[in-house]
């Protein structure tokens, strides 16, 4: 079966062709960073507009280089939440229209799955395992048993990761992306010049929960309260403490999560998951094998929303046309969605 | 009418948050300002706890509005990545503005002209030191 896979969620348009969710042809992702630099984060107007005018030339693209005649798609498989609603509406309607003019199918597919899912692009995953999911507007910890069968144990009570990681970096005219800013100064930096706050949560069926709202707090105005007293008050060592306590929060929750459920893999998805400190330190878990996706499936991709759809359409699911977007999913409720 | 209140951590914020959040109306609109780290979220939670919703409030940066089914429902809108009148079209600010619900606008700083002829609350939020924040509200009357 192939599948013609969009992703218009946030700021990366893309358009994939995979065959039996599992062979890549073509994966074509154009990011719209550079238009939202200027503002520090996603500004969704802009986003919206971009995908608009973007989306046929991403597709047709993706047709072209997977080396195929358009008419030998079979279904066509779009990200249909979460997301920014102006964002996710234009890979809809293009998915759709595309679907209703040839007469295949049409699915809308859950963003958060289809992360999950992404590294069993590359390789032969088994269940069950932790899955964690890291990025701009996630933090997730789930526990995932099928590709449509997972729990979500723990999830941000405030903040997402990357958020925090977006936020001090415009604090601190780091650079944009946050993520990427960040890793790449903490290089540079002292990653123990001052010892961020972790808050703890170890409250019944918050125990795999994760904040950030108060290490944002901390590393933009109490400086002073969490300094070691020697290095310097650089933005390099500010980054790297930062990095260092954002990653341990919620890592430190996934293992945890893994030895609880007896599990021993973990498998990252999320553009945090493309972190440096993240890759390093979940390589020293000795007990705990780590799988990241590429870089490339780590980011939004329409490969993985392709790659997933295939296994609900094999199970003889799809979505009407009058399918809605929608921009956010109760994360908080603990069996997904 | 201007009130000034001291609140000494993040759960005495939260606690007027919930005594604020009890006595609102369907159709509040409240305005909060104040640089990052300042609590707007956590108050926004207090608030959300007091309206007697259940689910936990997390941060709208991401998605730029999040709706709470309730009783009263709360609409949380962040303009922090917002620029302009452009962009609160393309959310539809206006009809939210004007529809049910209470309405919390963090970043509310951004909209400058635009919340003009709409009745609002305001409540201004400075870091005094590491965890004790001064609120100055306008509009509001707190027994």
């Amino acid at each position: 079966m192939r599948i013609l896979g969009i992703e218009t969620s946030c700021d990366e348009c893309s358009a994939a062709v995979v065959d039996n969710g599992r062979t890549i042809l073509s994966n074509i992702i154009a990011t719209q960073i550079e238009a939202h630099r200027p503002f520090y984060g996603v500004v969704p107007e802009i986003a919206s507009r971009m995908h608009t005018e973007w989306i046929i030339p991403v597709v047709k693209e993706a047709i072209e280089q997977a080396g195929i005649e358009e008419n030998t798609i079979d279904a066509v498989a779009v990200t249909s939440r979460p997301g920014l609603i102006g964002s996710l509406l234009v890979g809809m309607c293009f998915g759709k229209a595309f679907a209703f003019s040839k007469g295949i199918p049409f699915i809308g597919i859950d963003h958060i799955e289809a992360h999950l899912y992404a590294p069993h692009l590359e390789q032969d995953i088994s269940y069950p395992y932790i899955g964690l999911l890291v990025s701009g507007g996630h933090s997730l910890i789930t526990y995932v048993r099928d590709f449509d069968d997972y729990d979500v144990l723990g999830t941000t009570i405030d903040d997402a990761c990357g958020e925090a990681f977006d936020k001090v970096a415009k604090f601190y005219d780091i650079g944009y992306p946050g993520g990427v800013a960040i890793d790449r100064l903490s290089k540079e930096g002292d990653d123990r010049a001052f010892n961020f706050p972790k808050p703890s949560l170890h409250k019944g069926d918050h125990q795999y929960d994760v904040s950030y709202s108060g290490l944002k707090t901390a590393a933009v105005n109490q400086l002073d309260l969490f300094w070691n007293g020697e290095a310097e008050k650089s933005r390099a060592n500010i980054a790297a403490s930062f990095q260092r306590a954002a990653i341990d929060i919620i890592a430190n929750k996934a293992i945890k999560a893994a030895r609880d459920k007896g599990v021993k893999k973990i498998v990252a998805g999320g553009g945090v998951s493309a972190n440096s400190y993240l890759r390093r330190k979940m390589a020293d878990q000795k007990d705990i094998q780590a799988i990241f996706p590429s870089l490339k499936l780590c980011t939004d991709n329409g490969a993985m929303i392709a790659g997933l759809s295939y296994h609900h359409l094999k199970k003889g699911r799809q979505s009407e046309l009058n399918l809605n977007a929608s921009a956010r999913v109760p994360l908080f409720k603990k069996n997904y969605p | 009418m201007k009130s000034i209140y001291t609140l000494n951590s993040a759960e005495e914020t939260m606690a007027w948050g919930q005594k604020f959040g009890n006595i609102l109306d369907n159709k509040a609109i409240i305005l909060l300002k104040g640089p990052m780290g300042a609590g707007k979220t956590t108050l926004t939670k207090g608030i959300a706890r007091g309206m007697g919703i259940e689910e936990i409030v997390t941060s709208p940066t991401f998605t730029i509005i999040s709706e709470y089914p309730g009783n009263k429902p709360l609409i949380h809108i962040d303009l922090y990545r917002l620029e302009g009148e452009d962009d609160f079209e393309s959310i539809g600010l206006a009809e939210l503005l004007d529809g049910p619900g209470v309405k919390i606008l963090e970043w509310s700083e951004k909209l400058g002209d635009y919340i003009k002829g709409f009745e609002t609350m305001e409540i201004t939020f400075s870091i005094l030191n590491d965890n004790k924040r001064q609120i100055e509200t306008k509009g509001i009357t707190l027994s």
